[in-house]
């Protein structure tokens, strides 16, 4: 055991998956708190403390970032350079690169989240980082890129394992959006101060073609890519259909980059350009249907596992939000439908079905799944993963039911006429309508975050006996050197 | 057999693969985006449109700085409920000096798109200051800094020449500001004129006093002029009700 183990760290680098492992967790509790503060913000306004630093508004971009690059960023960093390790049974082709993109993409992190609070805002939605922050994550990104295809002109079989296309498309996607979408004007080289290149109509269209395929590239092809290798490797069975896979990839990545504009209907966006992101909105429900399908029906004949194994629940679940919430989507790029929920909380509730059910999911799963295999050592415990897994699904669920209820109120009464014809409802009361559903949106929040807690436990407990236990070995062995 | 052959190649082949994809996320935003900038009717001819005073422009600043945008938007849309509750719907030329754009995406609050005008300055400054004083219900935080910090004034004109760059009309040139007497009239070219922004910005805040404190320039005094004058710019009393059907 321990002689195939010490041939597996030469052969890989699984010290930066290891890192990235352990920040991904780190900044899934920080993003995770920050997400829970701001929403407590909305139900309980004191909180705000009259601080310009704590305030919602500088807030809420901490924890969008710290949760989609720092929490999923760092889990896709990590289990991407473990995949194509993995995949193509080659090691990653520089060592000093790989740290290099570790420390840059904490930075960038940490950056962003001070950089927020002390007031420094492109003011667009998740892009707020100012321009030298982009600058870093650019060479971050390239570097990444270099590294990860690199690797993946090293392999040892002819074959591209469908996993790492999916990264691939990730990698390729977010270098376009970032790149185009952060086109700013410094005010000088020593202010942290730019404007955007584009205005209006033209900013809206860049700004949202970059957000939704953030959304589509960034927490949907990379997770696929996550869940191609860790659902088949944790069912023990291969992928259900490779056709379906080939086909279903060109199609999202293709079909992806369409749909931004359904998020300015009724805008001054141009009609055409709305319409037909709604119509490619439409046809984007079957390539993601096809991802569903594969993953979940890759444990046909295997059905029971959902039974006695926890982390294939975590899967399991992931997959099943993310066929709800690509069927929702499509469903409110309509433009009636997007009449009555753009503006509402149900765009929020509808992100976090995707975000927590399907992206935050996938990445519990195969982390549960990775992690000890990376410390050589057993699941500390496994009655926490059963304790997590009911947190986090009731989080959810807590989460999304308030944010329907409360968005549609809010669509409904914005829309009400009284029997003279005029409005029937001012919009405070609109807002005062909204608080129980507030206070219940934090309360899911907070179950998955203690959900999340528990899981870093677990894992800071595994490592700490993965660690022992080859201390105890290499002990032994030591002990045998030298009576032999 | 034909078809997984085909694909085998490129599956195997990671240079052909990358090219590929490359293409096949590029067509999307090109078809879509490309256009808006060619298309002539994408903006309507509208008259009124001007770019920010330095005044409004460093409230815009603190907009975009306090994450405004995370909760109101500035996109009125064409229904009946919303022109009742904001006025006319929003039009692509009243946003096409705005870098970014911050037409929003949530309304926890209002939409502000057309909140110029619409309260009074103290109403605003109160409201900031204290928003359940004045809106029991509200969930807004306390800005009660704005009302405390002196507005950075040193690069204004830094600030307008950046925006400068990226295309919007102010002036550094006598033909630049003699073009925009054209365009917009004398009082405004004058607001527009690089050199003498931060003596402009100063006169416009002792003018309007829009804190209520004659005492110095405060961040409050920026924001508030930036907020009294959105949606103003347009005089729609001067088109007709469908004046702008066709543009949608």
């Amino acid at each position: 055991m321990a002689v195939t183990t010490y041939s597996g760290a030469e052969q890989y680098n699984f010290d930066i998956v290891k890192k990235f492992s352990v920040m991904s967790l780190v900044w899934a509790v920080v993003g995770m708190f920050v997400g829970v503060y701001i929403a407590s913000e909305l139900a309980w306004p004191f909180l705000n403390f009259d601080s310009p630093y704590f305030s919602f508004g500088r807030f809420r971009p901490v924890h969008t970032s710290a949760v989609i690059f720092g929490f999923g960023g760092s889990a896709l960093f990590a289990t991407s350079y473990y995949v194509v390790q993995r995949t193509c049974q080659t090691r990653l082709i520089s060592d000093g690169m790989a740290s290099f993109t570790f420390w840059g993409w904490q930075t960038v992190i940490v950056l962003a989240a001070l950089s927020y609070v002390m007031g420094y805002s492109q003011g667009r939605e998740y892009a707020e980082m100012e321009w030298p922050i982009d600058l870093l994550i650019l060479v971050v990104w390239v570097t990444y890129l270099i590294l990860f295809v690199g690797t993946i002109m090293r392999r040892k079989q002819p074959h591209i394992y469908v996993a790492n296309w999916f990264y691939l498309a990730f990698i390729l996607a977010t270098a376009l959006l970032h790149t185009f979408n952060n086109l700013a004007m410094p005010v000088d080289l020593f202010s942290m101060k730019s404007y955007s290149l584009f205005a209006g109509t033209q900013d809206a269209m860049t700004q949202w073609w970059y957000g939704h395929n953030a959304v589509g590239f960034f927490l949907t092809a990379a997770f696929l890519g996550m869940m191609y290798y860790f659902v088949p490797k944790q069912a023990g069975r291969p992928i259900y259909s490779y056709r379906l896979s080939i086909v279903h990839f060109w199609a999202l990545s293709f079909m992806y980059m369409w749909v931004g504009a359904h998020h300015l209907h009724w805008t001054a966006l141009p009609d055409w350009t709305s319409s037909l992101a709604a119509a490619f909105s439409i046809l984007l429900l079957m390539p993601s249907w096809g991802g569903m399908i594969n993953g979940i029906m890759t444990l046909s004949g295997a059905w029971d596992k959902l039974r006695t194994d926890p982390v294939m629940r975590f899967m399991i679940v992931a997959l099943s939000f993310y066929g709800m919430s690509t069927f929702e989507g499509p469903m409110m790029s309509l433009k009636e439908v997007n009449a009555l929920s753009h503006y509402t909380d149900w765009t929020v509730g509808h992100v976090h079905s995707g975000a927590l059910g399907w992206v935050a999911m996938i990445s519990f799963g195969s982390l549960y799944h990775m992690m000890p295999k990376l410390w050589d050592t057993k699941i500390y415990s496994a009655k926490l993963i059963e304790w997590h897994f009911w947190l986090a699904t009731i989080g959810i669920v807590l989460y999304i039911v308030a944010m329907w209820i409360s968005g549609i109120t809010q669509g409904l009464m914005w829309r009400a006429f009284d029997e003279f014809g005029n409005l029937q409802y001012s919009f405070a009361e609109s807002v005062a309508a909204m608080m129980p559903f507030y206070a219940m949106r934090a309360i899911g929040g907070m179950f998955f975050l203690t959900g999340t807690v528990l899981m870093t436990y677990n894992m800071f407990m595994t490592i700490r006996q993965g660690k022992r236990e080859s201390a105890a070995l290499e002990a032994k062995l030591a002990a045998k050197m030298a009576h032999a | 057999m034909n078809f997984n052959f085909k694909h085998e190649w490129i599956e195997t082949n990671i240079g052909l693969m990358s090219v590929l994809t490359m293409l096949a996320i590029s067509v999307g935003g090109l078809v879509e985006i490309a256009p808006l900038f060619l298309i002539d009717e994408t903006i309507e001819k509208v008259e009124g449109v001007r770019p920010y005073t330095p005044l409004e422009q460093r409230g815009r600043d603190i907009y975009i700085r306090e994450g405004c945008y995370t909760c109101h938007s500035q996109m009125i849309r064409p229904f009946r409920d919303e022109k009742l509750r904001y006025g006319h719907y929003s039009l692509a030329a009243e946003s096409q000096y705005d870098h970014p754009f911050q037409w929003g995406s949530k309304r926890t609050g209002p939409d502000l798109a057309r909140v110029g005008g619409k309260y009074s300055n103290e109403w605003h400054v109160q409201h900031m200051v204290a928003p359940r004083s004045m809106v029991p219900e509200s969930v807004m935080p306390n800005y009660p800094w704005l009302l405390s910090t002196p507005l950075d004034i040193s690069d204004v004109a830094g600030r307008m020449k950046a925006l400068r760059k990226v295309g919007v009309p102010y002036s550094l040139s006598q033909a630049e500001y003699d073009a925009n007497v054209t365009k917009f009239g004398e009082t405004v070219a004058k607001q527009l004129h690089i050199p003498d922004a931060q003596k402009n910005l100063v006169e416009q805040a002792n003018f309007g006093n829009y804190d209520g404190d004659r005492s110095g320039i405060s961040e409050m005094d920026a924001l508030v002029a930036y907020l009294q004058v959105l949606g103003t710019m347009v005089d729609f009393s001067k088109y007709a009700d469908d004046a702008f059907v066709g543009d949608r």
